[in-house]
């Protein structure tokens, strides 16, 4: 099947305004402001079952549909943070088939009823925002952008946004606080960005690749996206594939493609021809997946990933292998959380610290049994305490490698001197 | 002062947002400040400060969150590499530590010309291409990907040859 959100893999140049335009670019967003009613535009799709491709997978059309109509102005906000470890694919849309995505963040903007849109990229974008800044320009001569599109009172304009390096502000709230000057602190919830968004004013917040879906539903109809995918997960999924494969990479596929197939017919299998031996499904925010038949076997859908007691989320899949000890990969991503948390709330502050230093005295051998049983308590002692997702993500990993592979956490392995 | 020494950037920089709310313009107005010397003066910081209407401490504290601003001057090219899960399982760590010693520093630390510091960060959402890093350098940020010690090595030479001549 030909590529739906990485056009540009089978039509070179679609980034080119007049390449994009052959093809049928901006012909969704004329069509919903001049033939559609923004009612009807959220209608279609939340008919079409698009999920949010950040992470949390909530219904589309539904978050839209949140949008009061009795505060003004409103702002759709596209999150191009993309600091997910693992996670590549935003980056790759931008960069290469811009125009999509950004006809996705024009046709939210008429459906919201917002005349500014403000895409907020992680400050290493910086050359990707130098890109969009360029297309927004040509759509703006193009008159695609403006006042009074298609000879309609819609007016828009859209504006890049770069941060400076904080995973945090991949988080809706973090991320506003961020375009509004201040540190990335995640708001207190409710009141949700739909009410209370960017400068206090109703707001909707989309990852860029569930932006990118949306000029296909307005083009080829609601029950076409449907049809693609499983019954509680429509649509295609870019899958970001790496770690121990033979062809790390973007894949394409539709929902419900199983793990087996993406990591040894799409990734060409494991480095050495090793056994696998974990998975994790969303990135660095993921619990440990015990790599065996049946979780091979299983269709990468939400529900179905969510039977493996994990989650799909922004579909990150790292593959690790039996080189590589459990232990040390949570140290990894011990360092990455305690990093990354912003400090605001105690819980995830002082949790990720302890649980650093405690994977360090583990890995250092200098750990008792205790040790690792207090690990396996920190961890869960965060979870449910915080104030937005980043605490919970750090305790994952941690949980599931303990409880799921227990052997690559005995003292005896972890700290010889109390073996 | 950058209104005065970029006068056309500053103003587009404050047309991106509505002019009740310019305190939105402290991040990019941040990057300029990094343009000349590679880190945010104290007079800049008092410059934006004036500019935005906010204390001088509210742009310190923005410095101080974001990892791309810096406080200090480092290397006129910091090149920071991603040792993050998904890059270590391709031999990120490896690649850093060979890197080191070809270069002579440890992580953290500046060439002895000054040229290159070299820093270890976390996930840059490139890792299917690993060993990689992105440089910062004050007018900017480039990917380098699907990189060897070799590579880099002759990259930092051509670094070199061209930061002399600026």
């Amino acid at each position: 099947m030909a590529h739906l959100l990485l056009r540009h893999r089978d039509i070179p140049d679609i980034g080119k305004m007049d390449v994009y335009k052959k093809n049928g670019g901006f012909e969704a967003f004329k069509k919903a402001v001049t033939r559609m009613k923004p009612q009807e535009v959220t209608e279609a799709v939340k008919a079409s079952g698009l999920r949010g491709r950040g992470g949390a997978g909530f219904p589309t059309g539904v978050k839209w549909g949140f949008i009061p109509k009795d505060i003004w102005p409103h702002y759709v906000v596209a999150n191009a943070d993309e600091s997910e470890p693992g996670t590549f694919k935003d980056r790759e849309i931008m960069e290469s088939n811009p125009f999509q995505f950004l006809e996705g963040v024009a046709i939210a903007a008429y459906a919201t009823g917002a005349n500014a849109a403000y895409i907020y990229l992680r400050g290493e974008f910086w050359p990707v925002a130098a890109i969009l800044d360029e297309k927004i320009a040509d759509m703006e001569k193009a008159g695609f952008l403006g006042d009074k599109l298609f000879g309609t009172d819609f007016s828009l304009r859209i504006y890049t946004h770069l941060g400076a390096g904080a995973y945090i502000c991949g988080e809706e709230t973090a991320l506003l606080e961020s375009i509004e000057g201040k540190r990335g602190l995640p708001r207190i919830r409710p009141p949700f960005p739909a009410i209370y968004g960017l400068y206090g004013k109703p707001t909707v917040v989309n990852n860029v690749e569930t932006l990118t879906n949306v000029p296909l539903i307005i083009e080829k109809g609601s029950d076409w996206y449907k049809s693609l995918g499983t019954a509680d997960s429509a649509g295609v999924k870019i899958f970001s594939l790496s770690g121990r494969v033979n062809q790390p990479g973007n894949y394409e596929l539709p929902f419900g493609t199983t793990f087996r197939e993406l990591i040894y017919n799409y990734g060409g299998g494991i480095i050495d021809g090793r056994p696998i031996k974990a998975i994790m499904a969303a990135g660095a925010s993921s619990t440990m997946i015990v790599a065996d038949d049946n979780a091979l076997d299983t269709p990468m859908d939400y529900a179905s990933v969510r039977t493996l007691g994990a989650d799909l989320g922004s579909a990150s899949v790292i593959v690790i292998d039996d080189t590589i000890s459990l232990e040390w990969v949570i140290s990894k991503t011990l360092h990455f959380f305690k990093h990354e948390s912003c400090g605001k709330c105690t819980p995830c502050r002082e949790g990720t610290y302890w649980l650093l230093h405690l994977i360090e005295r583990i890995e250092h051998g200098e750990a008792t049994k205790e040790n690792v049983e207090l690990l396996h308590t920190v961890a869960k002692q965060i979870q449910n305490k915080c104030l937005c997702p980043l605490g919970e993500f750090s305790t994952m990993a941690v949980t599931t490698a303990i409880e799921r592979f227990p052997a690559d956490f005995k003292p005896s392995r972890a700290g010889g001197k109390h073996g | 002062m950058l209104a005065e020494k970029y006068p056309e950037e500053v103003k587009k920089i404050f047309a991106k947002y509505p002019p009740e709310q310019k305190r939105s313009a402290v991040m990019p107005l941040l990057y300029l400040a990094q343009r000349d010397e590679g880190f945010v003066t104290k007079a800049a910081l008092e410059d934006i400060a004036q500019m935005l209407d906010i204390t001088s401490t509210d742009v310190a504290e923005i410095v101080g969150f974001y990892t791309l601003y810096h406080d200090e001057k480092a290397g006129k090219y910091r090149m920071q590499v991603c040792t993050d899960l998904p890059c270590a399982l391709r031999g990120a760590d490896k690649f850093l530590e060979e890197l080191c010693g070809n270069l002579g520093v440890k992580v953290g630390e500046t060439t002895p010309d000054g040229m290159v510091t070299v820093e270890a960060v976390m996930c840059l959402a490139g890792c299917d291409k690993a060993p990689m890093f992105q440089i910062q350098s004050p007018d900017g940020i480039a990917y380098h990907e699907n990189m060897t010690v070799d590579k880099t090595m002759e990259l930092v030479a051509a670094l070199r040859k061209s930061g002399k001549e600026v």
